[in-house]
């Protein structure tokens, strides 16, 4: 059943003669970009310090000086070579790595730029980068849940922004009564709970009533913005021992930890970020190999096939579905719960959507997600850091780029994405 | 489209008499059961379930429970009659000062005592045309959610015109802001359009994506080239006067002419969509594309054109609000206007009558929340949850079906546009 399984999960990949030519001008056009931006306006003998030890962590790394210009020439250099590569033999089937690999290369190439005559802390970056792909990496989830079943699920950020509310309101009910850890538990539980009924009312309306599933997404959403600034005026701000669930605090892996720059990077940090790499392993092994992954993805590819095959349509969407809001719930609490201690008014602030975003980039697998999340977490993350290194780019612009690469892989500029066949469609039985 | 069919069936009746006692029965069934009463219905129902979440989260009602349940009842009901009571008064005005304001004849206080009533037209004009930008698309089986984002970047195009062109007559100065707004939109809404003909990027994606691009884009023109230089807020400067939409009555009421163009548009929307052959393909791609392409109809055309029109009335919302209400462009200046349009657009089941309807609703209910909040104390944002709970009920019949017995449909006419991200 597994290996049947993974021999479904591999798609033929063919590159088009097209595609390859584009993306061998988009690897040379990253090349020029490195000396057009960067190369032209650092002055010659200033060297970039990286420094690898983020605040707080009192393993000491030595700082990574290097001199900038030679450092960009080589970036551009081997960007050039593999866009001309590109152009003339194809990476074939690794062609998505290498524009992988160009891209990191040009970001490198960025913050060399950016840090020229100064210093950056890259491991603080790195840090940051994870912290703020978590609630979108919860949110690319959500949608993979759903959308592998072929229920579209547009209303991540309403319950995302649910989960957040209920977050912070029961974590501070079980707060007062049962004293500060249990009722972060009590909160995050409520979340995942209370996400998991709106995506009930979700998949009753888009599944039993057959409404359009955008419709009823927007109904969630607009219903939930509604719902959290209600009881969010009329309570929260009221009695503000209702809005104080406190923060989980950083668990330190032992000996892990301890790992130079991976350890404070990775293995210093709150519940939410270990869960999310917890639900991402989960996630990939139950879709990919597993009954129920192969049950799940059949009903959003053919739901009659799966139905003929005797597998009940409706009941593993409702699954899916609900499974979706509980795994939204858990990523919105991360807002009140795993970082700010607090809940404001629509502060997920498009977080969802962005999830959506990235569920999409990321080709509707939990590890592409992933890696899209971070990308998206790393423009977010930058754009604070730029205005202390004084770099002239509005930060407004960095923030639009998650939305426009989105825009351009959806395109299909970068290739095409494989979203579930019926992915939208109401099922009807006969 | 269904309703239109009617109204034509309902004016060939008149030939014969007996056709006609059975037409007019046939149409009051029609009435009860399919599409006018749906919508009414789902109104009420999202009314009383909001009265009954005001109900609810009324502390009173908890602390008095444990003495006396039916008091505990009794202060829950009063607290939603006092909400609906202060809705409709910020809504339309106060009866009874309306009355002592005309028998006293004192025209300051007549303006203040209607002043609700104009201000909720006010607050439908922006309404009206988002909701036409939404109902466009609609029929033409595209889905835009982007309507806010069109609104922001028409607002942004719209405004520069209104301060940074000066000298030109209001006859000139007015139409070339409102162009101005428009063309924002409307390029706003191209680019998804053309993304969806030519690529089949699903234009709920992209427009969704635009929304945030445009939030972006509109803060980074408010920190930079549309900011008001003497000031340290983001904040355009204020458009000239030559500019601004005239305003019908004097202080405080703000109704301005934005109202009658945007009736205006709806007409022109109708117009568009039932009297002419681009309004016919355009319906037709939206019932049914594959029929459509058949016919010859160039499918890719229609679908550009469609979202850029779509964007185009959905700049308009933001112009106008602009150059009638705000006379400046500030961050965050509409709080939703074109997410709420989604509701209302399928609550006016997509056609221009049903939207202007829907409108007015909205914004009756959005003005009269300020009231309700000030004198009841209830937070505006039940606003929002009532609309979503109208849109609900209006997306799913058949749960209004249920909750009052009526009939079900004689075809399945549900289901405005049922279709995937594969569309």
């Amino acid at each position: 059943m597994a290996t049947q399984a993974a021999t479904l999960s591999r798609r033929v990949e063919y590159i088009s003669p097209r595609r390859q030519r584009v993306m061998g001008f988009v690897f040379l056009a990253l090349a020029a970009g490195i000396w057009l931006f960067f190369i032209r306006t650092v002055d010659a003998g200033v060297s970039t310090t990286f420094r690898l030890t983020p605040g707080g962590s009192d393993i000491q790394l030595a700082d990574w000086v290097f001199a900038t210009a030679p450092a960009l020439n080589i970036l551009a250099i081997i960007s050039a070579v593999l866009g001309g590569y590109q152009l003339a033999r194809g990476f074939g089937r690794n062609t998505n790595l290498v524009l992988g690999l160009v891209s990191f290369l040009f970001m490198f190439g960025f913050l060399a730029w950016a840090a020229a005559d100064g210093s950056l802390n890259i491991a603080g970056l790195l840090r940051t980068t994870l912290q703020k792909a978590v609630p979108i990496t919860f949110g690319a989830m959500s949608g993979i849940l759903s959308e592998r079943a072929g229920v579209v699920n547009i209303a991540i950020e309403g319950m995302m922004l649910t989960g957040a509310m209920i977050g912070a309101l029961m974590g501070s009910v079980g707060r007062l009564y049962f004293g500060d850890t249990a009722g972060l538990w009590i909160g995050l539980g409520s979340a995942v709970i209370f996400g998991g009924l709106l995506a009930l009312i979700h998949g009753v309306l888009s599944i039993k009533y057959k409404t359009d599933q955008i419709i009823s997404g927007t109904v969630i959403n607009i219903f939930a913005t509604g719902m959290t600034s209600f009881i969010s005026a009329k309570f929260l701000q009221k009695y503000q021992e209702l809005n104080s669930p406190g923060i989980f605090q950083s668990i330190e892996f032992p000996l892990l930890s301890k790992i130079p720059f991976i350890g404070p990077v990775f293995f210093d940090n709150n519940v939410f970020i270990f869960a999310m790499f917890l639900f991402l392993i989960l996630l990939h092994i139950g879709l990919f190999f597993t009954r129920w992954g192969l049950r799940l993805r059949s009903v959003g590819e053919h739901p009659k096939a799966a139905d003929t095959l005797g597998i009940n349509v409706f009941r593993t969407r409702y699954m899916a579905v609900t499974l979706s809001g509980m795994m939204a719930g858990f990523g919105g609490a991360y807002f009140t719960l795993g970082s700010v201690g607090r809940f404001d008014e629509v502060m997920t602030a498009g977080r969802g959507f962005i999830g959506l975003a990235a569920m999409i980039f990321g080709n509707w697998s939990p590890f592409g997600s992933f890696g899209a999340s971070l990308l998206f977490g790393f423009a977010d993350s930058l754009q604070s850091k730029l205005a202390i290194l004084s770099v002239n780019i509005p930060s407004e612009i960095l923030l639009m780029a998650p939305y426009i690469a989105t825009m351009v892989v959806l395109a299909g500029v970068i290739g095409r994405g494989h979203m579930p066949a019926a992915d939208g469609q109401p099922y009807e039985k006969e | 489209m269904a309703e239109e069919e009617k109204k034509e069936n309902a004016s060939e009746v008149p030939k014969e008499q007996e056709e006609k006692q059975n037409a007019t029965q046939i149409f009051f069934e029609e009435l009860m059961s399919g599409p006018v009463m749906i919508p009414i219905l789902a109104i009420i129902t999202g009314l009383l379930l909001g009265g009954l979440i005001v109900a609810l989260t009324t502390e009173e009602v908890y602390t008095t429970f444990a003495q006396s349940p039916v008091q505990a009842i009794l202060t829950g009901l009063n607290a939603a009659w006092k909400s609906y009571v202060a809705l409709f008064t910020g809504a339309i005005g106060d009866p009874a000062r309306m009355i002592a304001a005309i028998q006293a004849g004192e025209g300051e206080e007549i303006r203040r005592a209607f002043n609700p009533f104009f201000e909720s037209l006010v607050q439908s004009t922006p309404y009206i045309f988002a909701g036409l930008a939404v109902a466009l698309g609609f029929r033409a089986g595209l889905f835009n959610i982007g309507a806010e984002g069109q609104l922001f970047v028409g607002a942004m195009t719209g405004v520069w015109v209104g301060f940074a062109i000066k000298g030109l007559p209001p006859v000139i100065h007015i139409p070339l802001a409102l162009l101005a707004g428009a063309a924002g939109g409307a390029l706003w809404g191209f680019i998804p359009g053309f993304l969806k003909a030519r690529t089949g990027g699903h234009e709920v994606i992209n427009t969704i994506m635009m929304n945030y691009i445009a939030f972006r884009l509109s803060e980074f023109m408010l920190r930079g080239p549309l900011k008001r230089p003497e000031s340290a807020n983001p904040v355009s400067p204020l458009i000239e006067e030559s500019a601004k939409l005239p305003r019908l009555f004097e202080d405080p009421i703000r109704f301005h002419i934005g109202f009658f163009i945007a009736l205006g548009f709806a007409w022109l929307v109708w117009w568009f969509l039932f009297r002419t052959r681009w309004g016919f393909d355009l319906r037709t791609v939206g019932a049914n594309p594959n029929a459509a392409r058949y016919a010859g109809m160039n499918i890719t055309l229609v679908t550009i054109v469609a979202m850029s029109l779509s964007g185009g009335l959905a700049g308009l919302a933001g112009i106008n609000e602009v150059l009638g209400v705000n006379h400046n462009l500030a961050l965050a200046f509409s709080s939703g206007y074109g997410f709420d349009a989604i509701a209302l657009a399928l609550l006016g089941k997509s056609h221009p009558a049903g939207v202007v309807l829907g409108a007015l609703l909205f914004g009756f209910l959005r003005n009269g929340a300020v009231q309700m909040q000030l004198t009841a104390g209830i937070p505006i944002d039940i606003i929002q949850v009532m609309q979503a709970m109208i849109l609900a009920f209006a997306a799913a019949p058949a749960i209004i079906r249920t909750i009052y017995r009526l009939r079900p449909p004689k075809e399945a006419e549900e289901g405005l546009l049922v279709r995937g991200w594969g569309g």
